[in-house]
């Protein structure tokens, strides 16, 4: 370029681009030398590290550098370094009896955290961030449980489910009254008005609360119990107490018993480690303050 | 910009005047190597320097026995258990108002330095000035004074003591260096077990970088950075400039004394002759043994440190040649003007300034120690669960869950009582922990600890629907019968969207 006389700016002595606005010509400055070796350099590291690090993709598979490096290496790396540094207390949780670890506050303190965080991994989308659940899936903060709010009860219930194939997991379902044919809509109406009573409200209509009690005995009983206290052995809910799965207006009572109930919760053991179940069981228990 | 026959005239102009193309846009630095001298200010910045680097060094070994719960290190910035120990104080991380306070006052304190006499800070405190200090002397032992240096520098060659003496002294400085960097990872672990673990080559990888990277700036800025610091990096000569005023003492040369400088022979004849003759015999001896290599007597610039040496080097000088010292000396911009008017010069130390500065020491001083003496040693602070924010029991009730945290500040265990406050219907339990017959629930919290507590509030069916009720939460220390709150909010049925 700068041997074309004609393009070189006679008073800088810098060639042009040959380009020109109103008389004003755009110099040809070079690049700072600097600049230049920075951009060669970064070249330069650019071939090293496709080399060094997994770079080219080959259809199905990739170059896989010269040391093997890969991110999910240093991720495993991370997560067992983690654990070695958690080792003793994850292990004492694991080994500890339920009852005694309330007793350890440092240990309970690890307890609460390590639940607290698995809790918002694996329960909360059912039962909610806080435990406060919602219909179908238990409140975990108020004062009633279902199958139970001791500690042991709740790890069971953690660590094998709720009505799932295990044979280990709780199991109990509430029978479809109606759609089995076991009730007629007349007679699951006066169970569902005279279970309305059992929390000491009014029902609505005019149905018969004697024939009502007659099959509650006659057909609930058997799980709810005679005075409809429930039976965590079986997850038969309280129906005296206020506080209602499914919801205790009449119409959903009258739903329930004749479709029936029977929300399933998975089994944890095998997903997550003892140390963990047990976590989880403190923390839970911890919530409503347990049972 | 274009003529009316549209060629541009812009060339012709800026032609004319290319001259200033080749000025470079940086100075060259000059080479500097301060003189050695003995005397007054050279004493006490040798004081100065002892103390500061010994306090520096050797703190970090000092003990004070705080009992078995907290460490016994005088001086500890406890980073992995966010504790900071100074003697008989402990701060915690919410707490760091204090170190605030402390900036406060230093700046006051620099400022009242700077109102009295200049540059104190610069000329014999400041980390800078009294490590190149230390690092000149290192020169100085090593490779010779003033002349020698120029000498050897000026003679180019390298013969096998030169390169003997340039690698000795850059061990030592690189040994101060060293120490430096080591010194200060000192302040954040427990001195003696970090030694040792040092010497066997197991201590944590962060301590032996933040030792190579103190090493590296230590070695830098004290060995070939020097007064480019102070004159290119360091803010406070601007401030300081904009904040100093004509009663402030500053290193000043007597302009009245020694002008018109000529030598002594000259100065005396002219005198005995009844002529005009200054004391000043232009030996720039004052320019030697300057660290910044600054000429005094050009008159108060920023490139001067007010270090005192060369009052030392002039007042040597002035015995010499038999002529009354203070030449140069601590004196101010008022007293130059009133010397050279033939009036009285006058020292105002006391003056609205710095009266002002040293009232604002006392009481932000007084305000800090009133706070730190009353600390509080006992804290309770309460979270509201967030989801559900309430749940309705099965008796009807409802019931509030709250995270509250109790801090407990002191270096002994102590059993504490919660209550509850503002809703006297209503029912407190801690998870895990019985309930007292008065309705309060008693916890122990370990010495300098925290506690954390799930606490469930609950209040009867016939409460239920209330809507967002104030409470508060009390604890009590029950042996000293301290008391912390924290408030915070009930909410029932009523307070639903």
């Amino acid at each position: 370029m700068a041997a074309d006389n004609s393009k070189v700016d006679s008073l800088t002595g810098t060639s042009t681009t040959g380009h020109e606005w109103d008389g004003i010509r755009e110099l040809n400055t070079p690049l700072p030398r600097w600049w230049l070796w920075l951009f060669y350099a970064t070249i330069v590291w650019g071939i090293g590290y496709i080399i060094v690090y997994p770079a080219i993709p080959l259809g199905s598979s990739f170059t896989k550098g010269l040391f093997g490096y890969a991110s999910r290496n240093a991720i495993e790396e991370d997560v067992a370094a983690l654990n070695r540094l958690r080792g003793d207390k994850m292990a004492a949780l694991a080994t500890t009896p339920l009852a005694d670890i309330a007793k350890n506050p440092q240990l309970q303190q690890v307890a609460l955290a390590a639940g607290k965080a698995a809790f918002g991994n694996n329960c909360a989308p059912c039962h909610g961030t806080g435990g406060g659940g919602t219909k179908g899936y238990p409140n975990l903060v108020d004062d009633q449980w279902m199958w139970g709010g001791s500690l042991e009860q709740i790890q069971q219930t953690i660590a094998y489910g709720i009505r799932n194939e295990l044979a280990e997991s709780r199991q109990g379902p509430m029978p479809a009254f109606g759609k089995d044919g076991i009730l007629k809509k007349d007679e699951i109406s006066a169970v569902a008005a005279y279970v309305v009573t059992l929390s000491g409200r009014k029902p609505e209509g005019t149905a018969d609360l004697a024939k009502g009690k007659q099959l509650f005995a006659d057909n609930c009983a058997a799980c709810h119990g005679d005075a409809g206290k429930g039976n965590p052995d079986v997850g038969a809910p309280n129906l005296t107490s206020n506080i209602w799965l499914y919801g205790g207006e009449q119409a959903v009572i009258e739903q329930t018993i004749a479709t029936g109930r029977g929300g399933v919760m998975p089994a944890w053991n095998g997903r997550l480690d003892q140390a963990t179940v047990n976590a989880l069981t403190v923390y839970v228990h911890t919530l409503s303050g347990g049972k | 910009m274009s003529s009316a026959d549209g060629q541009p005239k812009v060339a012709a102009v800026t032609a004319a005047a290319p001259v200033d193309l080749d000025v470079p846009l940086y100075e060259a630095r000059k080479d500097i190597f301060p003189a050695a001298v003995k005397g007054r200010f050279r004493t006490i910045k040798w004081l100065i320097l002892i103390v500061t680097l010994g306090i520096y060094y050797f703190l970090p070994f000092l003990r004070w026995d705080r009992g078995p719960s907290a460490p016994d290190q005088a001086v500890l910035i406890d980073l992995a258990n966010s504790r900071f120990y100074f003697f008989f104080i402990e701060i915690w991380p919410q707490e760091l108002y204090y170190v605030t306070g402390l900036m406060v006052l230093a700046a006051l304190v620099l400022f009242l330095m700077n109102a009295v006499a200049g540059r104190v800070w610069c000329g014999y405190l400041c980390p800078q000035t009294v490590w190149t200090d230390l690092f000149y002397a290192v020169e100085r032992l090593v490779e010779g004074d003033r002349r020698e240096q120029i000498r050897k520098k000026q003679s180019g060659t390298w013969d096998l003591e030169r390169i003997a003496e340039k690698i000795l002294k850059h061990s030592l400085w690189l040994m101060i260096a060293w120490w430096t960097g080591g010194a200060w990872v000192l302040y954040f672990s427990d001195a003696p077990t970090l030694v040792g673990q040092l010497v066997r080559f197991d201590a944590p990888l962060v301590a032996y970088v933040w030792i190579a990277i103190l090493t590296f700036t230590t070695y830098a800025l004290a060995g070939f950075m020097r007064e480019q610091v102070c004159l290119y990096m360091c803010p406070w000569p601007r401030i300081q400039a904009a904040l100093t005023d004509e009663h402030a003492l500053n290193v000043t040369y007597r302009y009245d004394r020694g002008e018109p400088r000529m030598s002594a022979k000259k100065a005396e004849a002219a005198r005995s002759q009844g002529g005009a003759a200054g004391d000043c015999v232009d030996c720039f001896q004052c320019v030697a043994v300057c660290p910044t290599g600054v000429d005094i007597r050009e008159g108060m610039q920023m490139g001067c440190i007010q270090c005192g040496l060369c009052i030392d080097a002039c007042d040597n000088v002035m015995a010499k040649i038999g002529r009354p010292t203070g030449l140069i000396a601590y004196d101010t911009d008022v007293n130059v003007q009133r010397r050279i008017a033939r009036e009285e010069p006058v020292v105002r130390i006391v003056r609205p300034r710095t009266l002002l500065y040293a009232g604002l020491i006392v009481v932000i001083g007084a305000v800090m120690s009133y706070a730190l003496l009353g600390r509080a040693t006992l804290g309770v602070s309460a979270l509201h669960d967030r989801n559900p924010i309430f749940v309705r029991l099965a008796d009807g009730g409802v019931r509030n869950g709250f995270t509250v945290r109790l801090s407990n500040m002191t270096l002994e265990p102590r059993p504490m009582r919660l209550e509850i406050l503002g809703l006297p219907e209503a029912r407190l339990d801690v998870a895990g922990v019985p309930m007292t017959a008065d309705l309060s629930t008693l916890v122990e919290v370990g010495p300098d600890q925290t506690r954390e507590l799930r606490v469930l509030v609950s209040v009867p069916a016939k409460l239920a629907d209330i809507d967002t009720r104030p409470i508060r939460f009390r604890l009590t220390d029950v042996v000293s019968g301290a008391v912390a709150y924290a408030d915070d909010f009930f909410k029932g049925t009523g307070s639903a969207p």
